[in-house]
């Protein structure tokens, strides 16, 4: 019953968020025609600013948040630690070496989305064609790998920041700080966020059981590689979905399900769906901050999840401590 | 229940067990002696299907361990883990749930007795008291009767047991092996690695690994026997009484 409260509770505030995503803006819209626009078809301007520029972004930013948090929640349970967010795979490097290097070269949006993309599948086949091997998956080399090759991407791109022209070097810091102004259509990545939720939260008892440990969990009866290589999968291609879209946003894929660990939800049939929605709700309300506080300049989302996510973690820890 | 044919495995370049035909039937409590190192949790391990023996085979009711989808096999062999890879960050009844996980069905882990099998597991152990506490913040034996318990919560016919006096007071030593015991009278099968011979005389027959390929096995009364002991643990024992209540401890 409290499972079921908190996830009712975490549902509301989702509404709420995007509703607030909504109304807050350069212009200033009130929640009657925020609703009258969504719900009663209309012309006008309203409407337009409503389905055109805040509903697409607010979507476009809760289901990047979403993917993030369930990715954390996978990888935490694939690499048994704490520490694992989504980008601790090379992932997210891979992509943004591509991105970057398409906007070196001055291409445009939907080929830098393409390198981005090819850049984070080419990190995910290193990374599994290092990691697993006949058959055997150990979550420590799995770790390092991903970490190595993050620290070689890093490298590159900060040899492209360092050659790329004072023009372009804005652009590029936005993606690498995570931002969604230019977030395209987002409903790829919602049918993906579906398709992970209702397959990893059928399959939670077993993530339950390899939190345990890949020996424990063996015992206990889960058949362990080829779960191990769906949550990569799942957790892969999530924060490919969300690069995609957002950009590297930071700290939300650690911080979401964290605070609900902090909060005492442990199980993953609770967690999983309350990490998404906890991870939705947090990129849209930090994405209101982002293109509101300095209007009419837009900074990137990820300053903010950062902000708002550092001490709002450090206040649960030390209330645990 | 449980048959092991022609068992053979190693460390390294140590061979540690040869040729080793070994079954543990219906209400059986075995007792696994040896020294460090000779083998005992690589042979429960290979029991409990968790790693496949250099040579032989292994049969859970005249079928290959392998065989069975690892759910079902679950359900009937149950092994306690000498020690765990991890830190568990949920609540001590949680940890204990973990164990339904077998008897678990999907889409949401639906488990028509797994609440009730969790408390009595928790009452088993007297743990009722700290269920709802961070598994984090246990003392190291609260955590041995809290595996113990998930194991208990697993309800499987046979339980393959590595140390499960480790950690524990002697009160929970005691009543770990009256559970044991009683798991056996109730028609289950126990194999138990244990380096406490006073317990190992109340187990039904032992196997001694000797760690060079060498084992015997046989009643526990004909098994316990000095020479044999001496021989196993190289060193020299006195025995203090007979028979159950005998005690072996070493010459100092």
């Amino acid at each position: 019953m409290r499972n079921r409260t908190l996830l009712t509770i975490l549902a509301l505030c989702a509404a709420g968020s995007l509703l607030v995503a909504l109304l807050v803006g350069s212009v200033p819209l009130s929640a009657a025609q925020v609703l009258d626009s969504l719900f009663v078809q209309t012309q006008g301007i309203v409407h337009d600013i409503v389905w055109q520029l805040r509903l697409p972004r607010a979507l476009a930013a809760f289901v990047c948040g979403a993917l993030l948090a369930s990715s954390g929640v996978l990888l935490q349970v694939l690499l048994r630690n704490p520490l694992a967010d989504p980008y601790v795979l090379g992932i997210s490097g891979g992509a943004a070496l591509g991105a970057l290097g398409a906007m070196l070269i001055g291409a445009t949006l939907a080929v830098m989305n393409m390198a981005a993309f090819g850049g984070a599948l080419a990190a995910m086949a290193i990374v599994f064609a290092l990691s697993f091997r006949s058959g055997d998956w150990n979550p420590h080399r799995l770790l390092l790998t991903g970490v190595v090759l993050s620290s070689g991407f890093a490298a590159l791109i900060s040899l492209i920041l360092a050659v790329a022209p004072q023009a372009q070097l804005k652009g590029m810091l936005f993606w690498l700080m995570g931002d969604l102004s230019d977030a395209g259509a987002s409903g790829t990545a919602w049918l993906l966020l579906v398709l992970l939720l209702a397959v990893f939260t059928w399959l939670a008892a077993t993530l339950d059981a390899l939190t345990l440990g890949s020996m424990k969990a063996r015992a206990l009866g889960v058949a362990v590689t080829p779960m191990q290589a769906a949550l990569y999968v799942g957790a892969a291609a999530a924060t490919v979905a969300a690069v995609l879209l957002g950009g590297s946003i930071g700290f939300v894929g650690m911080m979401a399900p964290h605070a609900l660990r902090l909060l005492g939800v442990h199980a993953h049939r609770v967690l999983l769906p309350a990490a998404a929605l906890g991870g939705g709700i947090f990129v849209v309300l930090a994405d209101v901050l982002a293109r509101t506080l300095w209007a009419p300049q837009q900074l990137p989302v990820g300053v903010f999840t950062a902000l708002i996510g550092v001490p709002v973690l450090l206040v649960l820890l030390s209330r645990r401590a | 229940m449980l048959r092991a044919t022609a068992l053979g495995f190693s460390a390294g370049s140590r061979t540690l067990c040869r040729a080793l035909d070994f079954a543990a039937a219906a209400g059986e409590l075995w007792a696994v002696l040896g020294c460090n190192g000779s083998g005992k949790t690589t042979l429960l391990h290979a029991l409990a299907g968790l790693a496949r023996p250099a040579a032989g085979a292994v049969e859970f009711d005249g079928r290959a361990v392998d065989d069975y989808p690892r759910r079902e096999f679950a359900r009937g062999v149950g092994m306690l883990l000498q020690r765990e890879e991890q830190e568990y960050w949920g609540t001590l009844e949680d940890y204990v749930r973990v164990g339904r996980f077998p008897h678990a069905q999907p889409p949401f882990g639906e488990d028509a007795g797994g609440e009730e099998a969790v408390a009595r597991a928790l009452a088993a152990f007297d743990l009722q008291s700290c269920a709802q506490q961070s598994f984090a913040t246990l003392s190291g034996g609260e955590r041995q009767r809290a595996r113990l318990a998930q194991l208990w919560a697993q309800d499987a016919r046979v339980l393959l047991l590595d140390e499960p006096l480790q950690h524990l007071d002697l009160r929970h030593q005691l009543q770990t092996m009256q559970l044991i015991r009683a798991a056996t009278r109730a028609g289950r099968a126990a194999v138990v690695v244990l380096h406490d011979l006073t317990y190992a005389a109340h187990c039904d027959r032992v196997l001694m690994l000797h760690g060079d390929g060498g084992h015997a096995q046989g009643a526990a009364a004909e098994m316990l026997e000095p020479a044999r002991l001496e021989a196993l643990y190289g060193c020299r024992l006195a025995v203090c009484g007979s028979g159950s209540t005998a005690h072996v401890m070493p010459v100092i």
